[in-house]
């Protein structure tokens, strides 16, 4: 009985809720750039290799310039990179795009072990200083608002940017004429093709942009969350990133509906040594949500039609 | 017409090399201003490569495009459609979760403010250009909320929004029903009215007759003849198509039914979806005969043949072969209780592609004393040479019967599943789209076996989109429509009657 109130009272602690945020936002920006990659035909399971690139480039950048406006650029670009080596394979030489997914992330925690090892030898990476973190940010205020205040308008500052990101996302996918080009080329490219629209451009910019995305999310976690670089920090958190868009149907909102719901069972987690449920059972969750969703229990969740089908110019 | 139009499109020895395929050999094809041109020929006879190369889609290795008159260079479909030039694809190049509206627009979208789609400026666009040509259209509805007649009637508008004055339809009355084709026509003689030229892509040779005024005949990759609708006949154009003279009616006696082979009584079953397709069929199947269904398709045709085949399950009625009830029998025991089924996929059900075709002519046969020592290992000689006979039987055109499915030209893949089929002589044959994008040369191959199938005593259950086949390979028609049986007619009934009964009209109150 002691557990069930115990689970009350950590439900109504704003505390929760603002870590379940972060939490969430973690996963929301890698999960936003999958919605985009896949909307535009092209299946993206390597936002874990782009995060965990982004995050080491973050943290090494940021330790040679003291810069951690810089260093997030550092952290986007590398992701994008590794975003355009997947793009280049699967768009350019139509491979398997879950193949080259899996080899870009192999690929992502080799390099980085490789490059801390050759870069700071046996030692530590090292600590990025707390002046060099992406910073918190109180929106004046509104972060007196009892409990929301504390929530909404107490956060990093990657919480506000990946909240703009996520209504900038569904505003562009469901009412602009891009949005609406990207996801002809998602649903049939033979059509937008014969429209006279670049279905090769859209689906390298909707594959770099979820790069750029992952990149960001990796900077968040090395240089925001926490202050250094460990080999595989993310953690699978790339993979229930793409279980949340999943869960949410290819939609932005439905993958941050997914995104707090995940980042709730992190922050439970994290924030309560009174309840004794397994980390282990808790980091299951997401993936046993997304098998629900995928068995149709929870309604269909269809992807787009052309997802993860190369296009050849000419083909019916 | 006595006074020749400029030329709208003139294409000028036109080269294109596919990796061993030359498929266009020095083409010359010219269209003239508001006339409606058909474009013939066999499938790999060149034709779609043509008009693919007049669109952008593909690039010519030489020769030369002039549009009204000046020398065209066409890098993609932006600069045809610049042009002027529409093209109406074979399968449709629309996005089914889209609406009709963001359909036409795709590509040249109305928009307001930074960059939102403007529906309104959109919906008036499509309004004023449906009413301007007749063709009346919902911008609003989901594109696959709608019948196959008015998706296209969409492509339409979609390339005359795009300001298309030459439009190119590619085999467009495939999937039309007659009622269906015929609307399509009287839109296409008022679009030459108001000033559009029209290339009609096709091989059937009736329609061709009926809506062209001129037409232009390929074969491998070559143009053999050009001809003036009204001069000449069905037979010239196949002799010019396949090479040599065809036999365009199938040629039969008279049936002479047996005993009954196939009883299907108040048979139901549900559709991939879950949904009802087949809400009670009852019919007899007689040795000796065939017995065609015709209708739209996704009437319920296909899942019949599932059912009597065994690979989809029935929720209720009784299918008895002979006497005896195989409704709940597995393909396997079907088989072998002598039930052969030619799929309507033939790429995707009736063939393993990446098998050879020695292989692919025992499958579901692997386990017969023939071909296998107790079902375990194969004959490989006796095998070989059960292929080799079907190969030689059924003029399957291949350098070996090692060479894989995939490699034969989709002609020459049905006859390996009606050469399997056949070749265990079976009581009941199912044949469901037997001649499905085959070439007029192997369609008169096939319906020669399926009539020699029946003449040996087999009962033989025909499904076909083609009407036409329907109507000249069957003994009796039996006519589908959502998932029933409405009418079971003679085969000399006319087109009109089986097209109106096909679309749930024409059905005498309490029949069926």
């Amino acid at each position: 009985m002691t557990a069930i109130t115990d689970v009350l009272h950590l439900l109504i602690t704003a505390n929760l809720w603002q870590a379940t945020l972060a939490a969430a936002v973690l996963l929301l920006l890698p999960a936003l750039g999958g919605v985009i990659s896949e909307r535009s035909g092209v299946v993206n399971i390597a936002m874990e290799g782009m995060m965990l690139t982004g995050a080491f480039f973050g943290v090494t950048a940021d330790l040679a310039w003291h810069n951690v406006w810089l260093a997030t650029a550092v952290a986007m670009l590398a992701g994008g990179l590794m975003a355009l080596i997947h793009a280049v394979v699967s768009i350019r030489f139509r491979a398997d795009q879950i193949v080259s997914g899996i080899a870009i992330n192999i690929f992502a925690a080799g390099i980085t072990v490789f490059l801390v090892n050759r870069i700071y030898g046996l030692q530590d990476v090292g600590h990025v200083g707390q002046s060099e973190l992406l910073p918190n940010l109180n929106i004046p205020g509104l972060e007196q608002i009892p409990f929301f205040g504390k929530v909404l308008f107490q956060q990093n500052v990657v919480v506000y940017v990946a909240l703009i990101v996520l209504v900038l996302t569904h505003l562009v996918l469901f009412r602009t004429r891009l949005g609406l080009r990207i996801r002809a080329v998602g649903e049939r490219p033979q059509a937008a093709d014969t429209a006279g629209i670049n279905v090769f451009m859209l689906r390298y910019g909707a594959v770099i942009t979820s790069g750029l995305l992952s990149g960001l999310s990796g900077a968040f976690l090395a240089i925001g969350v926490s202050n250094t670089f460990v080999p595989n920090m993310t953690d699978g958190r790339g993979y229930i990133a793409l279980a949340a868009m999943i869960f949410g149907k290819w939609t932005p909102f439905g993958a941050f509906v997914a995104c707090l719901i995940f980042g709730l069972g992190e922050a439970v987690y994290a924030n309560n040594s009174t309840i004794h449920i397994s980390p282990y059972l808790l980091s299951m969750l997401p993936y046993l949500l997304t098998l629900i969703v995928l068995a149709g229990l929870v309604g269909r969740s269809t992807p787009p039609a052309a997802d993860g089908l190369p296009y050849v110019p000419g083909s019916e | 017409m006595s006074d020749p139009a400029p030329l709208a499109v003139d294409m000028r020895g036109i080269t294109k090399q596919f990796p061993g395929v030359l498929a266009n050999d020095r083409v010359d094809f010219s269209v003239r201003h508001g006339e409606i041109h058909a474009l013939v020929g066999e499938n790999g006879a060149g034709k779609s490569t043509l008009m693919n190369e007049l669109y952008g889609l593909v690039h010519p290795d030489s020769g030369e495009i002039v549009v009204d008159g000046k020398t065209a260079h066409i890098g993609g479909p932006r600069d045809a459609i610049a042009l002027g030039i529409g093209m109406v694809h074979q399968h449709f190049m629309l996005i089914p979760v889209f609406s009709v509206g963001e359909n036409i627009m795709l590509g040249r979208e109305p928009v307001t403010g930074p960059d939102f789609y403007d529906r309104t400026r959109a919906r008036v666009a499509i309004n004023e250009l449906t009413k301007r040509y007749g063709l009346a259209l919902n911008p609003d509805a989901r594109m696959d909320d709608l019948p196959v007649g008015l998706q296209q009637r969409a492509e339409i508008v979609k390339v005359l929004y795009r300001g298309a004055n030459i439009l190119i339809l590619d085999e467009p009355t495939g999937v039309l029903t007659p009622q269906e084709t015929k609307e399509l026509f009287v839109v296409l003689r008022d679009l030459v009215k108001s000033g559009k030229t029209i290339i009609f892509i096709s091989h059937k040779l009736k329609e061709v007759l009926d809506i062209s005024d001129r037409i232009t005949v390929m074969r491998r990759g070559r143009v053999v003849g050009h001809l003036i609708t009204r001069d000449t006949n069905e037979e010239e154009i196949a002799t010019l198509m396949v090479g040599r003279e065809v036999l365009l009616r199938v040629d039969k006696k008279p049936a002479t039914p047996g005993a009954v082979m196939m009883q299907v009584e108040d048979l139901t079953a549900s559709s991939d979806h879950g949904v009802p397709a087949l809400k009670g069929v009852s019919f007899d199947l007689r040795a000796g005969e065939i017995l065609g269904i015709a209708g739209v398709e996704g009437n319920g045709q296909s899942e019949l043949m599932e059912v009597l085949a065994g690979t989809r399950r029935a929720t209720g009625g009784r299918v008895l072969l002979g006497g005896r009830d195989i409704t709940t029998m597995d393909a396997n025991t079907e088989r072998d209780a002598g039930v052969a089924f030619i799929p309507e996929d033939r790429r995707g059900t009736g063939l393993v592609l990446a098998f050879s075709i020695a292989e692919n002519t025992i499958l579901g046969r692997e386990r017969a004393p023939t071909f296998s020592w107790r079902h375990f290992v194969l004959r490989l000689v006796a095998i070989r040479d059960w292929a080799r006979r079907l190969v030689k039987e059924f003029d399957v055109r291949t350098p070996s019967i090692d060479v894989a499915a995939r490699n034969l030209s989709g002609g020459n893949q049905q006859k390996v599943i009606v050469a399997r089929e056949m070749g265990s002589q079976p009581k009941v044959l199912l044949a469901a789209q037997p001649t499905r994008g085959v070439d007029i040369g192997a369609i008169e191959f096939i319906h020669r076996q399926i009539v020699k199938e029946r003449d040996l005593g087999a009962a033989v259950l025909l499904v076909s989109a083609e009407l036409d086949e329907v109507r000249s390979l069957s003994d009796r028609i039996a006519v589908m429509y959502e998932g029933r049986i409405v009418s079971i007619e003679p085969p000399d009934t006319p087109e009109e009657r089986l097209g109106l009964l096909m679309t749930g009209g024409g059905v005498r109150a309490g029949a069926a």
